[in-house]
């Protein structure tokens, strides 16, 4: 039978949220093709993993044994590669991580697997698998097909399957890794600083600006604003990496996700997939921007196309 | 040591566009271009190489492009290097990932290079896969997402931070030779001078074919590559109620919307 291989992810001691995302997405292929989904887990105690990977659906868990518990990039192409060997999968998946990005690219170009990044929907058009993927800042769908691949490698995008909640007796085999040569070596975690600074993930309401900012003198009017107007000031990456605001205040896959907003004013910022990691789950988003076609506004529930700072101006004399 | 810093010009939409007949991508007529993001980063930190160690370092911008990429180069050139590669041929429309890494690994077999260095993504395609094809096809050790780099000419082994989720980063060593793919906010990129600018005009820029590497047209191009474009599409449009009117008008309904959410109209 056809099968589909899904690679668990942990970090940290933790399955990632992400993970449980992407065994519903195997499941719900399942359902169409009618293949078997194997969970493959990499761990010093994989035991300790597996039994959270009892999903209705999965056909089997594969723990298999590693010496280090964290990544390591050698280690898991290494595994992967034997495992592609001995299961034969048609469709490998993973979440679309920073640690997927660093070994899927590795072993679709030795295999010459059919490969893609970032997917967010995955069909059968009779026996073809058609990936969707964005392109050009969101701004354009792609649909990839994988010819004559007797392998297909997708690392898929977060937030868009639903984890399923139901629990099932999932077999456990077990399967031995086979030998490596390490070429990066674990040091150490770094743990963001904590900083005295407000927390943003807990903020109810935030207004965040984006590289429509162009300069570190407008932040003040924008700090100004959103005091005003009782809205903690958040930010995208660029304002953060330029040393304009504090990291702490970065929303986004690789700053924090806001659980707590209700209302999120986006001004000047695109809409890049990255952010949105961070926000697009917030119920009330109000995006000005000066492109009409920014990505930002499909996930915004009110749009508003005009200058930042001509708004801005305007919009402080209804609170003071 | 030997830096070859891979960099990308892309494409961006122009607010009007067509669609290419066969339905594959954006017509090229309505796309401006631009050096992609993240090779500023990749370029600034050979520079510092480079300013550090002097002559024990040579650093070499590659772009695989068209005539029109060589902007790219001269970009990188103005700041600095002496001399640039651009591989080019027709065959190489419509490459993957894999397909340009083809032929960039070729290059750093060619040039001996110790180190590759290659963004973390690029924002046309964005496929963050490129610089690990390389390493791949190289059999190279390589780190993705780097957000801080300790290298020393002739280390067996460098220092890296890897950039990971939610503002957690990881520190690894890496043996050399290896393939870094470079984060945004590793360092901060310079502008080029106007005399750079003028200089850069004057250093040579090697032009090369996947040919001369030994590739053949099936190892490039949509044949080499590992996906195959079916169609390019403009996805559904916004949900978004747009709030028009004048500038007084829009921020009136938002101070409204924002009044009422907060529940003290
Ligand atoms: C691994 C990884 C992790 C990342 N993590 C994050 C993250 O956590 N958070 C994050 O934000 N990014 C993150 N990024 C970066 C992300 O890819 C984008 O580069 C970034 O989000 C762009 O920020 P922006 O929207 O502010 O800038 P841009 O994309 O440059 O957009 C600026 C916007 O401002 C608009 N604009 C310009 N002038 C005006 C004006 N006067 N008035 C109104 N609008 C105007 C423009 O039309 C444009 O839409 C990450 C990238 C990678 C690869
Ligand atoms: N055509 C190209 N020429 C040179 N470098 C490229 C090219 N395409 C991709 N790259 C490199 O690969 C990186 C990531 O690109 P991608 O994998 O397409 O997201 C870029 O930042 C460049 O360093």
């Amino acid at each position: 039978m056809n099968k589909i291989m899904v690679i668990a992810e942990h970090r940290l001691g933790e399955l990632t949220a992400a993970t449980f995302e992407v065994i519903a997405a195997a499941v719900e292929l399942k359902q169409t093709k009618g293949f078997s989904v194997n969970v493959a887990v990499l761990a010093s105690n994989p035991a300790e993993f597996s039994a959270k990977l009892n999903i209705a659906g999965v056909d089997e868990i594969i723990e298999v044994l590693i010496q280090e518990n964290q990544f390591q990039t050698d280690t898991y192409e290494a595994v992967i590669n034997s495992l592609l060997d001995e299961y034969a999968p048609s469709v490998v998946l993973t979440s679309n991580s920073i640690d997927a990005w660093s070994c899927m690219p590795i072993i679709a170009a030795k295999r010459q697997c059919g490969f893609a990044t970032d997917v967010f929907a995955l069909n059968y058009d009779g026996d073809d698998l058609i990936a969707t993927r964005a392109a050009y800042g969101e701004k354009m769908h792609v649909d990839l097909e994988f010819p004559d691949k007797e392998t297909v490698l997708i690392t898929l995008r977060g937030n868009t399957y639903k984890p399923i909640e139901q629990e099932a007796s999932v077999p456990v085999s077990s399967f031995s890794a086979p030998s490596v040569n390490a070429r990066t070596t674990h040091k150490r975690f770094i743990e963001p600083e904590t900083t005295s600074d407000v927390d943003i993930a807990q903020a109810e309401l935030l207004l965040s600006i984006g590289r429509g900012i162009e300069n570190e003198d407008n932040i003040e009017q924008f700090e100004e604003l959103a005091d005003t107007m009782g809205f903690t000031l958040g930010c995208s990456r660029p304002i953060a990496d330029n040393g304009w605001l504090p990291k702490s205040r970065q929303v986004g896959q690789s700053g924090k996700i806001v659980v707590a907003c209700n209302t999120y004013l986006a001004f000047g910022i695109s809409g890049s997939v990255q952010h949105m990691a961070g926000m697009k789950h917030v119920p009330n988003i109000i995006a000005v921007n000066t492109d009409a076609e920014a990505s930002i506004f499909i996930i915004a529930k009110y749009g508003v196309v005009a200058d930042m700072f001509e708004i801005a101006d305007e919009l402080i004399n209804h609170f003071e | 040591m030997k830096i070859l810093v891979p960099v990308k010009q892309v494409g961006i939409i122009d607010e009007d566009y067509e669609i290419r007949d066969d339905g594959k991508n954006v017509d090229v007529d309505f796309l401006d271009y631009e050096i992609n993001e993240w090779d500023n980063y990749s370029w600034e930190l050979a520079l510092n190489l480079q300013e550090t160690y002097g002559e024990a370092v040579e650093i070499v911008p590659l772009t695989v492009g068209p005539d029109e990429a060589e902007d790219v180069l001269l970009n990188c050139l103005a700041k600095g290097g002496e001399r640039g590669i651009r591989v080019w041929d027709d065959a190489l429309v419509d490459s993957d990932s894999m397909a340009i890494a083809q032929v960039i690994a070729k290059v750093a077999e060619h040039e001996n290079a110790d180190y590759v260095l290659t963004g973390t993504l690029s924002s046309d395609h964005s496929f963050a896969a490129t610089g690990m094809c390389v390493a791949g096809l190289l059999n190279w050790a390589h780190a993705a997402v780097v957000s801080k780099v300790d290298i020393t000419p002739d280390a067996q082994q460098i220092t890296v931070n890897r950039e990971l989720e939610a503002g957690i980063e990881e520190e690894i060593t890496v043996e050399s030779p290896a393939v870094l793919s470079i984060q945004l906010g590793i360092n901060e990129p310079r502008y080029a001078s106007l005399r750079g600018i003028k200089q850069a005009k004057a250093k040579p820029v090697e032009v090369m074919s996947h040919k001369d590497f030994g590739l053949t047209d099936a190892e490039v191009g949509e044949m080499g590559s590992l996906s195959k474009v079916r169609k390019m599409y403009a996805p559904e449009h916004s949900q978004a109620e747009l709030i028009e009117g004048t500038v007084a008008e829009q921020a009136k309904r938002i101070a409204e919307i924002v009044k009422e959410l907060k529940g003290d109209t």
